[in-house]
C-alpha cells in the first residue's frame, strides 16, 4: 500500500523542498518505488533541485486539467532508478489545484509507488491544504528559532483537525519533526533553540537534526540532492532520517559542539 | 437514672421543607405508541441528561375524553427510558387507585394548593431522592492543542490531557485543567461562574481569565509561579495563583 508522506511547515524557507529531495530521493535508493510532487503552483522550485529543470515538459496542473497523461508528465531521475517527480507549473496559481483533481492524480500515482512525496507550499492556504490533505504521515521541517516553531505547531494543528484522515477520524497523520539549519555552537552561545526545547514545545517524535552547512547550498545551486553528498554532515544526517523513518532506530548525530580534531577523526574512522 | 434514659429525647432526624427541580412528564395524549417515539427522539438528543433521571408523571393535562393510562405500563416505558418514576400528578380517582396499588406517592394537580388528603389516600411516600443537578459531563482532549486551535466546553469543565501551545486558546463555562504546560491563553468562567477555576501544570500562559479578570504573560511572568504548577482562582475581583 503506497504511503502519502507530505513535508510541510507553514513557514518559507525553512527548507521544505530541499527536504523533499533528499528524503524522496534517500527512499529511492532504498529501493522503493518514489515520487516527489510540487505542490508549489506558481513557485516550482524541486525540479531545479532535483536538476531536472530542462525536462520538464507537462506538470501537475496539466494532468490535473487532463491535458497530459501522468506517465507523460513523470519526469524519471538520472541517477537513481526507482526516482520521478511531477513538477509543479510554474505559470499558473494554486487555484488551478483542486481537491478532486489532487485525489484523483494521487490516487493513480499509489497504483505505481511505494512512496509519494508531497513537497507543500509554505503558508497554510490551499496548496499547503491541499499538500497536506491526504497524507498517511507528515514530515514537519522546522529551523530553531521561535517564528518557525510557532508556524509549525499551528501546521501540527492543521494536520490533527483539516486532514483527510482527521475528518473521517480514522487513525491521525503519523507526525515527524526534521529539525534543519540546526547550528550547536550558536544553541550554545543561547543565540538558538535547542532541539530539546524545540521538542518540548512540539511535543512530536524527532525524526532528524540537519546540521547548517554549506553542503546544502552548494547542492541545491548544483540541482543534486543534498542527500547524495554522502561526505557532507548535511546528507549524512538526511540518510540517518530516512532510515528512521523506515523504523529503524539510528541515533542522533551532529547535536553537539565538536572540535574540528574529533571531527576529521570520526570522519576518518568511518571511511 | 440510667443512660437510655438521658438520650431519649435526642433527636435522631428532623424534618426539613426543601425546594427540588424535577422533571415532571406532562401527558396531553394517551397514546403510548406515540409516546415512545417521541421520548426515543428526546433521549437521543441528550442521553446522559436522561440517565436515571427522577421523574413525575403529570396525568392531570390529560383531556378528559383521553382514556386512563396503566400507569405500571407507562412507567415501564419511562424506565426504558432511563426515567425513574418518583410520583405521580393526579387527581382522577382510577389513577391514585392505581398509584396506591403501586405504592406511589400521588401528588396534586399543578394548578392546585396542597391539599389534604384523604385517609385512604396517605401511603406511605416513597422516600425522595433529591434530584441530581443537571450535570454537563466534562469535555476531555487527549490530544495537543495546537496554535490557533479554540476549544470550548459549553456548560461544564474542560480537561486537557496534553501540551497547550502558544496561540491556542481553551475556553470554559466551568473549570479548565491542564495536565501539561500552558502556553497558550485560558479563560475559565467565561459566562461569569465567579467560583471557575484554571488547573495546570506549567503556567507559561498567555493569559489567564476568570469570569473576565484576566492576566497577560507580562504580567504573569513577573510571578515566581511562573512555569510552575499552580491553580487560578477568583476572590474580591481579583486573580489568585497559588502553587499547587
Amino acid at each position: 500500500m503506497a504511503k502519502i508522506l507530505v513535508v510541510t511547515s507553514g513557514k518559507g524557507g525553512v527548507g521544505k523542498t530541499t527536504t523533499s529531495a533528499a528524503i524522496g530521493t534517500g527512499l529511492a535508493m532504498r529501493g522503493y518505488k518514489t515520487v516527489i510532487v510540487d505542490f508549489d503552483v506558481g513557485l516550482r522550485n524541486l525540479d531545479l533541485i532535483m536538476g531536472c529543470e530542462r525536462r520538464v515538459v507537462y506538470d501537475f496542473v496539466n494532468v490535473i486539467n487532463g491535458e497530459a497523461s501522468l506517465n507523460q508528465a513523470l519526469i524519471k531521475d538520472k541517477r537513481i532508478e526507482n526516482l520521478s517527480i511531477l513538477a509543479a507549473s510554474q505559470t499558473r496559481d494554486k487555484d488551478a489545484l483542486t481537491q478532486e483533481g489532487v485525489e484523483k492524480v494521487l490516487n493513480e500515482l499509489r497504483e505505481q509507488f511505494d512512496y509519494i512525496v508531497c513537497d507543500s507550499p509554505a503558508g497554510i492556504e490551499k496548496g499547503a491544504y491541499l499538500a497536506m490533505y491526504f497524507a498517511d504521515e507528515a514530515i514537519v521541517v522546522t529551523n530553531p528559532e521561535v517564528s518557525s516553531v510557532r508556524d509549525s505547531d499551528r501546521m501540527l494543528g492543521l494536520l490533527a483537525s483539516k486532514s483527510r484522515r482527521a475528518e473521517k477520524g480514522e487513525e491521525s497523520v503519523k507526525e515527524h519533526l526534521l529539525l534543519t539549519r540546526y547550528n550547536p555552537e550558536r544553541v550554545s552561545k543561547g543565540e538558538m533553540l535547542s532541539v530539546t526545547d524545540v521538542e518540548e514545545i512540539l511535543a512530536i517524535r524527532l525524526l532528524g537534526v540537519i546540521p547548517e552547512s554549506q553542503a546544502v547550498l552548494k547542492a541545491s545551486n548544483q540541482g543534486i540532492p543534498v542527500i547524495l553528498d554522502d561526505i557532507s554532515d548535511a546528507g549524512q544526517a538526511y540518510s540517518d532520517a530516512v532510515d528512521r523513518l523506515l523504523g529503524k532506530d539510528v541515533a542522533h548525530r551532529f547535536l553537539e559542539v565538536q572540535k574540528k580534531g574529533i571531527i576529521q577523526r570520526l570522519f576518518g574512522g568511518r571511511e | 437514672m440510667n443512660q437510655p434514659d438521658l438520650l431519649i429525647n435526642d433527636p435522631v432526624f428532623q424534618f426539613k421543607g426543601s425546594m427540588l427541580a424535577v422533571t415532571v412528564l406532562e401527558l396531553t395524549h394517551s397514546d403510548l405508541d406515540r409516546l415512545r417515539q417521541q421520548l426515543a427522539n428526546k433521549v437521543e438528543q441528550a442521553p446522559n441528561f436522561f440517565r436515571d433521571t427522577p421523574l413525575i408523571l403529570g396525568l392531570d393535562k390529560l383531556a378528559g375524553g383521553e382514556s386512563r393510562l396503566a400507569l405500571s405500563d407507562l412507567m415501564q416505558l419511562c424506565r426504558e427510558f432511563g426515567l425513574r418514576t418518583l410520583a405521580v400528578r393526579t387527581e382522577h380517582p382510577d389513577d391514585i387507585a392505581a398509584a396506591n396499588a403501586l405504592d406511589l406517592a400521588v401528588m396534586p394537580p399543578s394548578n392546585a394548593r396542597e391539599r389534604s388528603i384523604t385517609p385512604q389516600d396517605s401511603v406511605p411516600r416513597t422516600p425522595q431522592k433529591p434530584a441530581e443537578p443537571v450535570r454537563v459531563p466534562s469535555k476531555i482532549v487527549r490530544t495537543p492543542v495546537r496554535g490557533g486551535q479554540q476549544i470550548y466546553a459549553p456548560g461544564g469543565d474542560l480537561i486537557v490531557l496534553a501540551p497547550v501551545s502558544a496561540g491556542a486558546e481553551l475556553l470554559a463555562d466551568g473549570n479548565i485543567h491542564v495536565y501539561g504546560p500552558l502556553r497558550g491563553r485560558a479563560l475559565a468562567g467565561v459566562k461569569g461562574d465567579q467560583s471557575a477555576g484554571i488547573f495546570c501544570q506549567g503556567l507559561n500562559a498567555e493569559l489567564v481569565s476568570i469570569a473576565g479578570v484576566y492576566k497577560v504573560a507580562e504580567d504573569l511572568r513577573r510571578l515566581p509561579h511562573w512555569g510552575k504548577s499552580v491553580q487560578v482562582s477568583l476572590s474580591d475581583e481579583m486573580l489568585n495563583i497559588l502553587l499547587l
